[in-house]
């Protein structure tokens, strides 16, 4: 039995797994201690319930639990390891890189810090999504403090190259951030082989609550420091402030745990789901593209344009499933996106994309649903479209003179 | 069996809360930003909360920006009104007893380039709303003075304090993080352009606190990446917490006045047992008006962290002071600002009570404490005995 709405934008946000709700009802009731109370029992259970979350996560990312600093999210992260490197490494140098697909968390942050003063290099990305290599070595200068790459791609889920990019970093002792926060929990991360100095992630995309995430922040070779963004009471080492979020950490924790034990299968179900529906998508539909590279893509992802149907009335024809024509941060704007801008495509290319995120819950039932409904609004809408007639009929739209009102 | 009396660390959830939360995490799971019904019933969650929190403080729901807790909101509300258009050459006033949050975002401005006043509290613990009006000068920008004490419960004259930011055009924020709820907290009243609230300290979770900002007030993001809480606060709202919050508030806006008389009653007889049966105890911050749930006491010749560790193992939790700094060996610089010395600051303990509380557990409590008071006194090198 199919239940509606579908929730199939698993990139926005995931609904969280009932076991780790499970795993924080404790910690909202009886063993509701502030971790910081050091000397009654509430204060303990709390406290090694934070470690024991710490170290799920750490183990799922290849850290140690030292090297993790909670905070309330992804965006809180982002804002610290690039303002925090900013500003502690204002004596080295004043340069940042960072590539036009991040996240806004990250170039919103880069631009605030342009107004103080930094310099920062916005990379461009190939068709694919991709960064170039040649061009990150390049822009590398004397005052280059951090390179900020994101892992995978909200949008289009691309992969950056992060362990290349890791490794020329390291080679020119520049300090290298990437946004795990889809990445982390759906495909193998490690600090390690990946060459991470600082990475961001977030629960709530793995099945996990909302208001908790965390920063990776290597500890040695090379020991990162960072400047706090928030005083009062010096927690998480001095680097976030803040009463812990006890409860949330637990499901942080949990859901790294699962994320974990499950991930060899997660990737080859996710991806499954996600050719199935690509291609019964392209075997039906012409003039249909998919964004961003097929080989470096994030399993559960899929982004397609839909040439001559406007994304938002495909959106308004397929409401009783959820999923989104861009981020979720910027879904309010109806602006193209700026991800699929920055691969090149036009406008209208822009404008008639639909992005599919695959989550845990998924069924093929669900994917077979969305498959024939999207083909069915899709045709409904171009049998609406005067420029899809055209183009049927042969004309060459690009050759058209338009005549003004 | 454990009985608690640190409500001013943090607080269990009550039961409606806690339905209030999970129902949220199981259903509100959509993003609020997505426009579709997955996001939009979390939109609604969101929405709901920030109209029940502007209840409880008399405040338009457009006021209200939520953070991840009450130290995000005394930083944004410091940080993010002195950063605003430049920090250099502002002025602000704040006092010797504030909570970290507000001390620590204080430090901060003064490394980017501003001049902070501390002002000194009377013996009491409150503030001399004079001593406030001296300090003013034409570059001050901001005065924030906390609400209510966090170790103390003293309440500070927050609507003669605002009265004169406002004589002299400048913003004032206060950190409410104890009071709000506990005490009377409507903004208009109070006459603050700022005000910081936490859910953790009101039954319902850690992680979700409140900004209330006046409209019309401007302030510097602490974070962005995205236009959420009208670009005041970017980052995806923790839709479980917010709906918690909203609904604590909801729930304080009808039992607050009944529940501070009861915990005026408890925390009376617990004070009146104790300063009746235990020779050489004081009560700190007497005399001024303080939060009907919240206890300082010292008690002559004890190490008040010995005494806390004597009372956990006999099955109550309490406090030497704020849980931020408990651990360390440094004597309260909220007592030490009130004139105690660093031996009177160490023997104070904090005894702050809640909803759980009843008159069966406050007498166990005084039967412990007068028993813990006599054995660390008999071991004690120092105390006198008479």
């Amino acid at each position: 039995m199919l239940q509606f709405p579908i929730y199939l934008d698993n990139h926005a946000t995931t609904r969280m797994d009932p076991r780790v709700l499970e795993a924080m009802l404790p910690y909202f009731t009886e063993n509701f201690g502030n971790a910081a109370s050091r000397n009654h029992s509430f204060g303990w259970v709390a406290e090694e319930a934070v470690e024991k979350g710490r170290k799920q996560i750490a183990d799922l990312i290849g850290a140690t639990s030292k090297e993790i600093v909670l905070t309330s999210g992804a965006t809180e992260s982002n804002n610290l390891a690039i303002k925090g490197v900013a500003e502690m490494y204002a004596q080295k140098g004043n340069h940042i890189i960072t590539a036009a697909t991040e996240h806004k968390a990250v170039l919103d942050t880069c631009k605030r810090l342009e107004k103080h003063g930094c310099r920062v290099t916005y990379l461009p990305v190939g068709q694919d999504g991709l960064v170039d290599l040649d061009q990150l070595r390049e822009a590398i200068t004397d005052k280059t403090v951090l390179v900020s790459i994101m892992y995978g791609n909200n949008e289009i889920g691309t992969i950056q190259p992060v362990r290349e990019i890791g490794a020329i970093c390291r080679e020119k002792g520049v300090l290298f951030h990437t946004d795990g926060t889809q990445a982390v929990g759906k495909i193998p991360v490690s600090v390690l082989t990946d060459n991470i100095d600082l990475m961001s992630f977030s629960a709530h995309k793995m099945y996990g609550p909302k208001g908790v995430g965390g920063l990776y922040v290597r500890r040695k070779n090379p020991r990162v420091q960072l400047t706090a963004q928030m005083d009062g009471g010096g927690h998480e080492r001095g680097f976030r402030s803040g009463t812990l979020n006890v409860p949330g950490i637990v499901g942080l924790g949990k859901a790294a745990e699962l994320c974990s034990l499950g991930m060899t299968q997660e990737i080859a179900r996710a991806s499954e789901l996600r050719d199935r529906l690509k291609d019964k998508l392209l075997s039906e539909l012409d003039e249909t593209y998919i964004n961003g590279s097929v080989d470096h893509r994030l399993p559960h992802n899929l982004n397609i344009s839909f040439a001559y149907v406007e994304g938002e009335s495909l959106l308004m024809g397929i409401n009783d499933i959820a999923v989104s024509s861009g981020s979720a941060c910027t879904s309010a704007t109806l602006e193209p996106s700026y991800v699929l801008k920055a691969l090149g495509a036009g406008d209208d290319l822009a404008h008639s994309s639909i992005r599919f995120g695959i989550g845990r819950f998924n069924t093929d039932e669900e994917i077979d649903y969305t498959a024939n409904k999207v083909i069915e609004v899709v045709r409904k809408l171009r049998d609406l479209s005067p420029l899809y007639e055209m183009v049927k009929e042969g004309v060459d739209l690009s050759k058209v003179e338009w005549a003004a009102h | 069996m454990t009985y608690y009396f640190d409500h001013n660390a943090t607080t269990p959830l009550s039961d409606p809360v806690l339905a209030c939360v999970s129902r949220a995490l199981r259903e509100c799971y959509g993003n609020p930003s997505s426009i579709h019904s997955a996001g939009q019933a979390a939109r609604s969650a969101v929405e709901l909360a920030r109209s029940q929190v502007a209840a409880l403080l008399n405040a338009q729901p457009g006021e209200i920006v939520f953070t991840s807790g009450g130290t995000e909101s005394d930083n944004l509300a410091v940080l993010g009104a002195v950063r605003l258009d430049g920090v250099a050459g502002k002025h602000a006033i704040t006092t010797a007893v504030e909570h970290p949050a507000v001390l620590g975002a204080c430090a901060q401005l003064v490394r980017e380039g501003a001049e902070v006043t501390y002002l000194k509290v009377r013996g009491d613990g409150v503030v001399d709303p004079d001593e406030v009006r001296h300090a003013v000068r034409p570059t001050t920008v901001l005065i924030s003075v906390m609400h209510a004490n966090n170790e103390t419960g003293a309440v500070q004259p927050i609507a003669e304090i605002s009265a004169i930011a406002r004589a002299a055009g400048v913003l004032f924020h206060a950190d409410g993080v104890q009071a709000a709820g506990r005490l009377g907290t409507d903004v208009r009243e109070l006459g603050v352009d700022l005000y910081s609230l936490s859910a953790h300290k009101l039954n319902a979770p850690k992680g979700t606190g409140a900004l209330f900002v006046r409209k019309g007030v401007k302030l510097q993001a602490l974070q962005f990446g995205g236009r959420h809480e009208r670009e005041r606060r970017a980052g995806t709202e923790n839709v479980p917490g917010i709906a918690a919050m909203g609904c604590t508030a909801e729930q304080l806006v009808q039992q607050r006045a009944r529940e501070s008389v009861r915990l005026a009653g408890l925390r009376d007889r617990l004070e009146s047992s104790l300063l009746e049966r235990v020779p050489g105890v004081r009560t700190n911050a007497h005399g001024a008006t303080r939060l009907a749930n919240t206890s300082s006491l010292r008690f002559d010749g004890i190490e008040g962290e010995a005494l806390v560790i004597a009372l956990d193992l006999a099955g109550f939790a309490v406090s030497s002071g704020a849980a931020c700094s408990s651990g360390a060996v440094e004597p309260s610089h909220v007592l030490l600002a009130m004139g105690l010395t660093p031996s009177e600051a160490r023997a104070s303990i904090r005894f702050s009570l809640g909803q759980g509380n009843d008159e069966a557990q406050v007498d166990a409590l005084v039967e412990a404490v007068v028993a813990s008071v006599a054995r660390l006194r008999k071991l004690s090198p120092v105390y006198e005995h008479a």
